[in-house]
């Protein structure tokens, strides 16, 4: 065989075959495409978001209103709580590349030590999502949904430092539930295996009431108005509007009712920070099997931390998708 | 220079690693048995395709009139040998899921890529054995749940390919939109995780392991047809992902992404604020892709095929990956005109009109070239150059109806008739099955190191070429003429009257090509025991696949992977004793590479 001694014509050059082109080796460039590929997914998601969102641009709930607890605080905090998770989350995508930098030193003390900062870090995210969907299930002032699917909100209006402002004012401030015996039957206090939806803890008719009895109490829609607040209703009005169009007092948030707003909101909140939710949640297990396979020194033996290169990329991606979820579900 | 091809894992594979029946056989890591396994699933996937498209034209053809075929494979859901209208949506539904998913993308794609990229690039297999055999078995899987959701109560899903909401999105809302739905979705997202894991390997292996002196322009145009085929994959399936994964949450968890204002025998359902219009959106940017995903390994397969059995160069090589190229990215950004009719803006549907008919371009240019190929060539006639040929036929018909449904204002008159169906059949589905039956043809010794016998594969061809236009060309008159597609029957309409008799010629010419797939059946199943031992190189061909042993051995070749040294063209080089000069064989003295 003269082949081994004739040229191909190709030697030295890139792209001539029998070589990596993209000096990546075949596992590091499949997840790269996988990225691309969920990226895709993602963006999907995203699209869809927006598509929807656009039907209600002039109602869509105002972020700054809803997420603005903060845990062990009372009071009102808009974006803290998120800015927190999402500092933690880069954070980690920091130490992830410290982990993947010490690795290529064959550091192996020092990757041990990263990868267990980014589970952390991870863990710590996560949980904050958590506590972030439990408060948004809970709800904070209740609202009453009309006939036709929109949310009423209740506040008043209050002068702090020489300016008036709406303050929101929880159903359960002013209105009477006339039967407060009845009681959600939960597992707790009743037989494990049965679950019921919760029930409204108050009717129309008492919240139109409690209404009636707090003069300066008014009714909130969820229509923007020019200055990109919801419009308040006159004192005329709200009770109009409780009286005739109420019909189901909801309280927090959920896939087919919402507080806050259009119910597609919480729909696209929970589903897409779910669906990234799960991709931490499978970062965190694949950060865990590496980290213990560095402790091991499966990779030590390998002669190569690659490994810890491959699931830094797919960390990083996570973290970088929760940067256009955090954008468009929290700021813009 | 790395010897990564040389020191590959894969090559101490075909030397010492005992193999037993299972990992020969079954969980086989090796390409050309996953190659196999891709070939025989679609073949049988592809024949309840064809048998559900054969019953349900009998149904068009004789409307309401009892057949003793559908007693005895419907059952209870043909009540006296008559079709029940549920069924017949329910027949389309699956027979356009089948062709398009399971015979002609993992089919078509699974059994070539798997085939030939790792043959033709000179690799000894996949980047990952093992993602490609979990590929092959996801696949497998997701094949299994489709055809089981046909043994549903209630009967499978039913609301079409495309399963739009919110047929698809209410449980209650038709006979399959309940577990027959859920089935489908799941086997959808099995299969989409399948295609994802095929299509890393796929371009991965061609990025990596091509042998040296393989460079990108030394590809023979399958690989790039296949390479850039996986890329659409895992650009545009990962979409049509997002939107099942939504769907389920409508149908199971009660959120209204694409639900809104529905009205149940007086009731009023919650869902509020959703728009079925957003899933045609997701779906479609799918959907078209898809299309590409079908016909560009089909295009590949036929380029290879032309050139060989012309005996010259393809024409235009550096045109056909243009345009290969130009086709892949143009496909991402026209799926609005199968929206033409969902309310869209008319301004963004004219958008939409332009990107599309750019497609003509690219696609003229594939055309021109094999026609350009095999022009004054020394034609070789077997079954495998007819089929190439047949291809170029129905891809010009059906694309010349390409360009009237791409035109909004055009579109709009027959939007959802038999001349969509006639349109996009010859386009992509029949273009796509001549593309799978003439790399089948081509490649069978390679694959089964046999012959298919010759004979049976012209009568196979002039069979199926002449029902294809049989059962087509009449649609487009019918579909001008009005005839909506999917409905069960068109005789309460006396206005269509006049074309029951073309509906019934329709048939018997889809009852003729149906049954003619029983003498490829019969070719394909038999030559593998009894087929003529096939020689090394029986097509005279350049391309490195035909450098291994007729015996398959893991890891492909006995020695060195050999090294490339010329484009994959060099047939009738003048200078050359032969007419076809393989791609391992180094350039003689004096001779120059042919400027491609």
């Amino acid at each position: 065989m003269d082949t081994t001694v004739a040229t191909t014509g190709k030697e030295g050059k890139l792209w001539g075959g029998g070589n990596e082109p993209l000096k990546a080796s075949y596992g590091k460039m499949m997840m790269w495409f996988f990225i691309v590929s969920d990226a895709l997914t993602f963006s999907g998601f995203l699209a869809a978001y927006g598509f929807s969102r656009f039907k209600f641009i002039d109602s869509w709930p105002i972020a700054d209103e809803v997420f603005t607890h903060v845990p062990f605080f009372h009071g009102s905090y808009p974006m803290i709580y998120v800015a927190f998770m999402t500092f933690i989350l880069i954070m980690s995508s920091v130490t992830m590349v410290l982990a993947v930098d010490a690795g290529h030193h064959m550091n192996k003390n020092k990757v041990t030590w990263y990868m267990f900062l980014t589970v952390i870090g991870g863990i710590i995210f996560i949980g904050s999502q958590a506590w972030e969907w439990n408060t948004f299930i809970k709800g904070e002032y209740g609202a009453v949904q009309t006939k036709g699917g929109n949310i009423l909100q209740f506040g008043q209006y209050e002068t702090v430092d020489g300016k008036e402002t709406f303050k929101r004012v929880a159903i359960a401030d002013f209105a009477k539930a006339t039967n407060p015996d009845r009681v959600l039957h939960e597992r707790k206090n009743g037989l494990w295996y049965v679950t019921e939806a919760p029930l409204p803890e108050f009717t129309i008719e008492e919240v139109l009431t409690g209404l009636k009895a707090n003069p300066e109490v008014l009714v909130r829609t969820q229509m923007l108005t020019e200055e990109g607040h919801k419009t308040v209703l006159s004192r005329e009005e709200s009770l109009q509007q409780i009286a005739e169009n109420g019909k189901l007092v909801v309280h927090g948030a959920n896939l087919k009712v919402n507080e806050y707003g259009a119910p597609i909101f919480a729909d696209f909140f929970f589903f897409i920070t779910g669906f990234h939710g799960f991709h931490v949640f499978t970062g965190i297990l694949l950060n865990i099997i590496v980290f213990f396979n560095v402790l091991l020194g499966t990779y030590e033996r390998r002669g190569s931390y690659e490994m810890v290169e491959k699931v830094g990329l797919y960390w990083h991606f996570v973290d970088l998708v929760w940067v256009f979820v955090f954008t468009f579900f929290y700021l813009v | 220079m790395s010897a990564h091809a040389d020191t590959h894992a894969h090559d101490d594979h075909g030397h010492h690693h005992k193999e037993t029946f299972i990992t020969k056989y079954i969980f086989s890591i090796d390409h050309k048995m996953i190659a196999k396994q891709y070939l025989i699933t679609g073949t049988i996937m592809g024949i309840i395709g064809v048998l559900m498209s054969m019953m349900f034209r009998i149904q068009i053809a004789w409307p309401g009139e009892p057949n003793v075929l559908f007693e005895a494979l419907l059952g209870k859901w043909a009540p006296d040998g008559v079709m029940d209208a549920d069924v017949y949506l329910a027949l389309v539904t699956i027979h356009g899921t089948i062709m398009v998913f399971f015979v002609l993308t993992a089919g078509l794609s699974g059994t070539f890529s798997n085939l030939l990229i790792p043959l033709q690039i000179g690799a000894r297999d996949m980047a990952s054995g093992f993602l490609n055999m979990v590929s092959y078995w996801l696949f497998f899987l997701s094949s299994v749940i489709m055809v089981s959701s046909l043994f549903v109560e209630a009967g499978p899903a039913a609301a079409g390919w495309t399963i739009y909401p919110p047929l698809s999105a209410l449980p209650m809302a038709q006979g399959g939109s309940g577990l027959g739905m859920t089935l489908w979705l799941i086997s959808m997202a099995i299969f989409i995780a399948s295609s994802l894991l095929g299509s890393l390997n796929y371009v991965v292996t061609v990025l990596n392991l091509r042998t040296k002196g393989m460079s990108m322009t030394r590809l023979p145009l399958t690989i790039w047809a296949f390479f850039v085929t996986a890329i659409i994959g895992i650009v545009s399936f990962p979409v049509l992902f997002a939107a099942a994964l939504l769907l389920i949450m409508d149908r199971s968890f009660g959120t209204s992404f694409f639900l809104s204002d529905i009205f149940i025998q007086g009731e009023v359902l919650h869902y509020q604020g959703g728009s079925p219009v957003l899933f045609e959106h997701l779906f479609w940017f799918l959907g078209h892709p898809e299309v590409y995903i079908v016909i560009l390994p089909a295009m590949g397969i036929v380029s290879e095929i032309m050139a060989a059995n012309s005996r010259k160069p393809i024409f235009g090589y550096r045109a056909m990956i243009t345009s290969i190229l130009a086709i892949a990215f143009l496909s991402t950004i026209v799926w609005g005109h199968h929206m033409f009719v969902s309310g869209m803006n008319p301004f963004l549907g004219s958008v939409f009109t332009f990107t599309t008919l750019l497609i003509a371009i690219p696609s003229a240019v594939k055309a021109f070239n094999w026609i350009t190929t095999i022009w004054k060539g020394n034609i070789q006639m077997n079954p495998a150059m007819l089929f190439s040929i047949g291809f170029v036929s129905t891809f010009i018909t059906g694309g010349l109806t390409g360009i009237i449904l791409g035109d909004s204002a055009l579109d709009i008159n027959v939007h959802d008739t038999y001349f969509v169906i006639a349109h996009f059949h010859l386009v992509m589905g029949i273009s796509a099955i001549y593309g799978m039956f003439a790399g089948i043809y081509h490649w069978y010794p390679k694959m089964f190191g046999r012959m298919m016998n010759k004979k049976l594969g012209f009568i196979h061809f002039w069979i199926t070429a002449v029902s294809a236009y049989g059962v087509f060309f009449p649609m487009h008159f019918i579909g001008m003429a009005g005839l909506p597609r999917r409905y069960y029957t068109n005789s309460a309409f006396p206005l269509f009257d006049d074309l029951a008799n073309v509906n019934v010629v329709i048939t018997v010419f889809a009852l003729i090509g149906g049954l003619a797939q029983i003498i490829y059946l019969y070719n394909f199943f038999v030559s593998i025991f009894y087929g003529e031992k096939a020689t090394q190189n029986p097509w005279r061909s350049t391309t490195l696949e035909w450098t291994t042993p007729v015996k398959h051995i893991h890891g492909n070749w006995p020695g060195e992977i050999p090294h490339v040294h010329r484009w994959a063209y060099d047939y009738s080089k003048p200078g050359h004793d032969v007419d076809f000069v393989m791609q391992n064989v180094p350039l003689k003295e004096g001779e120059e590479e042919l400027q491609h």
